[in-house]
């Protein structure tokens, strides 16, 4: 087990591994993690310098219980498992999920009209809790919506999850039970070859019999390096709008659009940090880094946020961000064995992928076996517990026996977010150390607050410069 | 642990410590200071520029000077001061949840006074959108980079555009100079102070509409009044001014804030709606110099004096409120106590006319002789709120051009 960033890869049989896992997002992270539990050698590769560094990072973090699914789909399968397995891993590994159940509110007699239609389709995905709500009784459970509400269908079990501990515990865990991690190592080109296929990364060459690719927007350009072309990802970008906790009593469920011809709408949602979200956009692009957010965008998602929940413009905004999802065209996964190859391609995994990730991972590890892979007997994976970055959850700040055993747990350097000294310091000598303050916010929480940094972000950075290991060292 | 002191300070900036020294030199008891920070001081410690006062000696003083002195004082007046420690929340009236590397606390009070101060908005919080990337900061986080790194522009970056127009936008540029940063451009919207600071161009009526670069800044797009858009390439942005109070202990116990400054609705005596709560300095309307500040803090003493002496908590006073062009007044309440109003425009008013009314009864009408903007308070002398009526209605404040 190891995590590299920098340097030359491991050469020789070191560089040999059973399975490579191609792309560290919340879906590949998931697959190497039930890979883990076998016998294996193998390997997570990421281009970039962070486990969940895509589309795994910026998305609305909601733990779907798949009620709208197409029936019948993998997608609608994989997502109900998927939320299964999720909840009860995220009770094991300590990521922070709260169950706030969903309400979708109708604001035109159209939208009215298809709350029964879903209610049928939601029975038809196994979810027969659904109840619809009269404009009294949506009023009464969200005094704050704007007017104009003619009623709603309530979803329990949709939930809030952090989706960044989420992956860095998937691939924490892969790593502890005997993972490579080789990050900042973008595969360049791949040689098919029998019994190895070599794989050329700018810090060397790794080998693998079997091959997995879970590059989520770059899925249908890893597959032309192996010489196929069954897909095209288009992304599509969502821009979205954190507001600061006080906004937190506004609201008490995810605020969900009624699905219509006219698009998706926007959802608001609490997040397990205690925020309110409002987004995201939907826009189809062809640049698979334009990240950023535009003027339209955010003044779009003002715009309708503030009928759904007026009250909420007037709080301040913590964060602007756009996240890209993978969509191909098809209203399912593509996930595909290709035996010939000893290849699976995940791709087109959309935004449901943070639910359904660990059923997709373990129906890959069925498809591996369709290519050839025997993965010998099962063992148990190294326990793995996840510190808390949720704010329903208890935090170091206020735990008085942990600061009696360490007192830097009770010296907060990020003031907004209350992330203490000892945190930092923990993340930064954890298995899968960050390597920039982007990657210590989302392990910490640390400078991502109201004030983004203007009171903590230099303490913050001495932290990071000062940390215990090397430059990027393994 | 469960504690109990006479007057607990929350923030140990101007106004905090000049409340602290002046209560305990009062005889106020056990004054307790908090300070989340490792060093006490606030936003003075990182300005060292003069501004800030002279010492006996008639010296003038520069911020960091100027909060060494601040504490010095609180501390020789037997006020107890405590860094590192952070007020979470409250436990109940007049008591305050503590963190501390000591471990934590439960601190009742028989007065609290807030003292937390104010930031600069972020980029986020003014809606900037774009990529995010590094090298996007506030004045703030830039004068504690270069406090923490030193004055080389390897800490902060090498080619900066300034945001902002108000005097803090005009320290922003001089830290950068200072630290070897060169100043490419100081965009502002329609209020501007000067055409150049320091030969740095100011690009008056213009916004950022989107920062652009991965990993790194590598410009900013602007559009200027013409609706002509342009790139200006830099690896720093500096957001500078834009003050919103530090209120969040305010609103954790429910406090009503005043509409225009977001800080607590306050009387001139400093106390908020709450008995025993009292509010100083810039944690009421976003940034004053730090002598306004700290006379708050003073002044605020005389009200906390009473309440320890068992005065009761005045009724809620007359509210008063500003109306655009004008963006805030305070404080909040009037009554008992008569004082001076402060007042900001939100854009500059050459000569305005200025009301002070009563339930639609004019109080005091008249033309003011100068130019308001936007980066400087007026103070209206008690005169204008003469003839108020302590039980009639709210009080509003106009101006026209």
């Amino acid at each position: 087990m190891s995590v590299t960033r920098t340097g030359p890869l491991p050469a020789g049989e070191a560089a040999e591994y059973d399975v490579v896992v191609v792309g560290a997002g919340v879906v590949g992270s998931a697959i190497a993690r039930a890979l883990a539990r076998h016998p294996l050698r193998i390997a997570l590769v990421e281009a970039a310098d962070d486990v969940g560094d895509g589309t795994s990072k910026a998305n609305t973090a909601i733990l779907h219980t798949g009620f709208d699914a197409a029936p019948g789909t993998l997608e609608a399968r994989l997502v109900r498992e998927g939320h299964r397995l999720l909840t009860a891993y995220a009770r094991e590994a300590g990521i922070p999920v709260e169950p706030l159940g969903a309400l979708l509110v109708a604001w035109n007699e159209e939208q009215r009209a298809t709350l029964p239609r879903l209610a049928e389709k939601a029975e038809r995905n196994g979810h027969r809790t659904t109840r619809l709500l009269t404009p009294t009784e949506l009023a009464a459970r969200e005094p704050h919506v704007g007017p104009g509400a003619l009623g709603a269908l309530e979803v329990p079990g949709e939930s809030v999850i952090c989706p960044w501990t989420t992956t860095l515990a998937y691939a924490t865990q892969a790593v502890r039970s005997g993972v490579d991690l080789h990050l900042d190592c973008r595969v360049e080109k791949v040689r098919p070859g029998d019994p190895y296929h070599r794989l050329v990364t700018r810090r060397g060459v790794l080998r693998a019999r079997h091959l997995v690719n879970a590059c989520g927007l770059h899925a249908d350009a890893f597959d032309a390096l192996v010489g196929r072309e069954d897909f095209t990802v288009t992304p599509r970008r969502g821009q979205l709008l954190v507001f600061d906790k006080f906004a937190r009593d506004l609201v008490r469920h995810i605020l969900l659009p009624v699905p219509g011809p006219l698009g998706k709408g926007v959802l608001i949602s609490p997040t397990v940090y205690g925020n309110v979200m409002l987004g995201p956009t939907a826009e189809d692009l062809d640049d698979k880094t334009a990240t950023g957010t535009t003027e339209e965008g955010l003044a779009g998602l003002r715009e309708q946020g503030g009928r759904i929940l007026p009250a909420l413009l007037d709080e301040e905004v913590t964060a602007v961000y756009a996240g890209l999802r993978a969509a191909t065209g098809q209203e399912d996964y593509r996930i595909a064995a290709h035996p010939e190859l000893r290849y699976v391609t995940v791709g087109g995994i959309r935004s449901t992928g943070l639910t359904a990730s660990l059923a997709i991972a373990e129906h890959v590890l069925g498809l591996l076996a369709d290519c050839g892979l025997d993965p010998g007997p099962a063992r148990p994976l190294a326990p793995v517990r996840m510190p808390n970055l949720g704010e329903s959850f208890p935090r170091p700040y206020r735990d008085a026996g942990l600061i009696a055993r360490d007192p830097e747990f009770g010296s907060i350097v990020c003031h907004c977010e209350r992330v203490t000294r000892g945190e930092i310091r923990a993340a930064l000598a954890s298995t899968i150390p960050p390597g920039g303050l982007d990657g210590l916010r989302r392990r910490t929480r640390a400078r991502g607050g109201r004030c983004q940094g203007n009171h903590c972000g230099a303490e913050v950075r001495a932290l990071f410069e000062e940390r215990p290991y090397g430059e990027g060292a393994r | 642990m469960n504690r109990t002191v006479d007057v607990l300070v929350v923030g140990a900036g101007p106004a905090g410590l000049a409340a602290a020294a002046r209560l305990a030199a009062a005889g106020a008891g056990r004054v307790e200071v908090l300070e989340r920070e490792a060093t006490a001081g606030g936003v003075p410690r990182h300005c060292s520029r003069p501004g800030f006062g002279a010492d006996a000696r008639g010296r003038a003083l520069d911020g960091p000077a100027y909060a060494r002195r601040a504490l010095r004082e609180a501390l020789r007046a037997g006020a107890v001061v405590r860094t590192g420690v952070s007020a979470t929340g409250w436990a109940g009236p007049l008591t305050l949840d503590v963190t501390a590397p000591t471990g934590l606390e439960r601190v009742r009070a028989r007065a609290v006074v807030l003292a937390t101060g104010a930031r600069e908005r972020p980029r986020s919080a003014r809606l900037v959108p774009g990529t995010r990337p590094a090298g996007v900061l506030t004045t703030g986080e830039l004068q504690r980079t270069l406090a923490r790194f030193g004055p080389r522009r390897e800490s902060v970056g090498r080619r900066a555009v300034v945001v902002g127009g108000d005097p803090v936008a005009r320290g922003a540029v001089r830290t950068l100079r200072a630290a070897g940063v060169a100043v490419t451009a100081v965009v502002t919207g329609p209020p501007s102070p000067a055409v150049a600071f320091a030969g740095v161009p100011v690009l008056v009526g213009t916004v950022v509409t989107e920062l652009l670069g991965r990993g790194r800044l590598t410009g900013v797009a602007v559009r200027g009044p013409d609706g002509r858009t342009a790139v200006l390439r830099c690896d720093t942005v500096v957001f500078s001014g834009d003050w919103i109070p530090e209120h969040e202990l305010v609103r954790a116990r429910g406090l009503p804030l005043a509409p225009g400054t977001r800080g607590p609705v306050t009387d001139h005596g400093y106390r908020t709606t709450e008995p025993g709560v009292f509010a100083v300095g810039n944690l009421l309307r976003g940034v004053e110099p730090a002598l306004v500040a700290a006379a708050e803090g003073r002044a605020a003493a005389r009200a906390v004096l009473e309440r320890l002496g068992g005065a009761p908590w005045p009724a809620a006073g007359v509210p008063v409120t500003a109306t655009a062009p004008l963006r805030w007044v305070t404080p909040g309440l009037l009554g008992p106590e008569t004082g001076p109003l402060l007042l900001r425009p939100e854009r500059r008013l050459v000569r305005p006319v200025l009301t002070v009314a009563q339930n639609g009864v004019t109080l005091r009408r008249e033309r003011l002789g100068g130019t308001l903007v936007p980066w400087r308070s007026v103070r209206l002398g008690e005169q204008w709120t003469a003839g108020l009526d302590p039980a009639g209605g709210p009080v509003t404040v106009d101006a026209e051009e």
